[in-house]
């Protein structure tokens, strides 16, 4: 048995799996912390608590990429979440070149495949 | 890096391996090491006088032992130290840190890189980040164009602002005969070329090209009585802001503004004093971002700035002279190219492209997606 049993990255993704989006709480620097990991990066200490975020967030910056052989060209964003924190994300069930900076998202989770496990993904709010 | 020496090193040898396609079964030592005999031929000195060896490549791990082995050498001082593409404006302080305490005294900075013969996803492996590689972005563009987007946003930057950066660079490319690119270039071109991350289209992308290069370095009072007029070191600064794009604090301001404050700081000088400015241009928006960060324009200024021909040749300010990453060659981690045109300018060997009475130039290095950032402020011998 490890010292610890399950690193961040699992602790996470048992959330995700459950269709929560976990994130961290610093209570020294008094700030959210993402992504997950084992020392707060604003103050050092390893004292860093679980929380469940509400899943909404406004898009902080947006690109569409563009597939070099088959495909559709698909969004990739930056969400600033509610919480306090920062991610990368998709947002779907819109135009990825209708996907603006100030939009207000929310998250869902995309389901599991055999190669990737869920992972957050985002709507327009009200769309 | 406060403590270090205005002027108490120079660069006194500078040159590219091969370029652009090299021949087949050539190696990034064999790159790197091109450009050492070059660089030694250049400055007049023995490849066996070098003592120090800083240097990094994509391709290969231990890259300081593999090139040590190579030359024969057991260095007195080495660094390997990694961070993208300004890791060689990182080891210009460092190395001039070095010949300031004696650990070396004649250091080599080298390069090497194969990607356009084996393929940027060999030269580069890609690395999984549970957080980010879900989302598939094309790295590093997509994280480029996500500070583009935000800058466009923030501050009304165009997608022509951006494509003027490429043609200027075009321009520059033409008057360099080591360029890759041999054709004149259009805003209209640029916007119309195959889109790869919005806001990018592909010439606003840097090329992908084989190269190397080195450049060698020795304490001023060594460097006098070389063949050439030493270029020395009057500044050099360097900050590092986060690795993965979703860390980074403002995509809209660098690194480059602390690594600026530094290098000006030591240099005692400001961006009214640099006679050309080569900028890290792995994307158009790099370019417009650096001259802000460094203080060439206010923030946000930048897209305005560049419009209308004013970093092109003729223009009010000479940026990238050599063509940049844009049009001339980019070999997957591009710094030290950026040193080796400065020194160029600074000594006069340019050419047409030439900049009249250059005294002083910056070089600065962007590594990462915006991640690690260094500014190197070179200056002739006048400016001691």
């Amino acid at each position: 048995m490890p010292d610890t049993p399950q690193s961040p990255y699992a602790i996470y993704q048992s959330h995700l799996d459950k269709g929560e989006l976990a994130y961290q709480w610093s209570p020294e620097a008094g700030k959210a912390v993402f992504y997950p990991r084992v020392v707060c990066p604003f103050s050092g200490s390893t004292n860093l608590e679980w929380r469940v975020a509400s899943g909404l967030g406004t898009v902080y910056a947006t690109t569409v990429t563009h597939p070099f052989q088959a495909g559709e060209p698909y969004n990739i964003a930056l969400i600033d979440i509610d919480e306090g924190f920062r991610m990368m994300g998709r947002v779907e069930a819109i135009d990825p070149m209708a996907v603006k900076i100030g939009m207000r998202v929310k998250f869902r989770t995309h389901p599991a495949t055999e190669k990737q496990p869920a992972y957050p993904v985002f709507t327009p709010v009200g769309g | 890096m406060s403590d270090l020496k205005r002027g108490g090193a120079a660069i006194i040898g500078a040159a590219e391996s091969d370029l652009g396609v090299v021949a087949d079964g050539y190696n990034v030592i064999d790159l790197m090491a091109q450009g050492i005999a070059r660089a030694a031929e250049d400055a007049g000195i023995k490849v066996r006088d070098i003592d120090g060896i800083f240097c990094a490549t994509t391709q290969s791990r231990t890259s300081g032992l593999n090139l040590a082995e190579y030359l024969g050498m057991s260095p007195k001082y080495i660094d390997s130290t990694i961070i993208g593409g300004s890791s060689f404006m990182f080891h210009v302080g460092h190395a001039m840190a070095a010949l300031q305490l004696g650990l070396c005294d004649v250091a080599a900075i080298a390069y090497g890189s194969t990607q356009r013969s084996i393929g940027r996803q060999n030269a580069s492996v890609r690395e999984i980040n549970p957080y980010e590689t879900p989302y598939r972005p094309f790295l590093p563009s997509s994280a480029y164009a996500l500070a583009a987007s935000r800058h466009m946003h923030v501050y009304g930057t165009t997608r022509e602002q951006m494509a003027a950066v490429a043609v200027a660079a075009r321009q520059w490319a033409l008057m360099n005969p080591k360029a890759w690119e041999k054709k004149p270039l259009t805003v209209e071109e640029v916007l119309g070329a195959r889109m790869i991350s919005y806001p990018f289209t592909v010439r606003d992308i840097c090329l992908v090209t084989d190269g190397g290069g080195a450049i060698i370095m020795t304490t001023a009072d060594r460097a006098k009585s070389l063949k050439k007029p030493p270029v020395y070191v009057l500044g050099q600064g360097e900050y590092i802001s986060h690795a993965n794009i979703s860390s980074m604090p403002d995509l809209t301001v660098t690194g480059a503004l602390p690594s600026g404050k530094q290098a000006y700081a030591m240099a005692g000088l400001a961006a009214k004093d640099i006679d050309v400015f080569e900028l890290y241009d792995a994307f158009t928006i790099n370019t417009i971002l650096f001259l802000e960060d460094l203080g060439v324009c206010p923030k946000g200024e930048g897209g305005r700035f560049v419009d209308g021909g004013t970093i092109a040749p003729g223009g009010k300010l000479p940026v990238n002279t050599n063509g940049g990453g844009l049009s001339y060659c980019h070999p997957g981690m591009y710094g030290l190219f950026l040193l080796i045109e400065a020194v160029r300018q600074l000594r006069g060997e340019c050419g047409e492209r030439q900049v009249k009475g250059a005294e002083t130039a910056i070089a600065h290095g962007n590594g990462g997606v915006l991640s690690s950032q260094s500014t190197v402020i070179l200056g002739t011998a006048a400016t001691l």
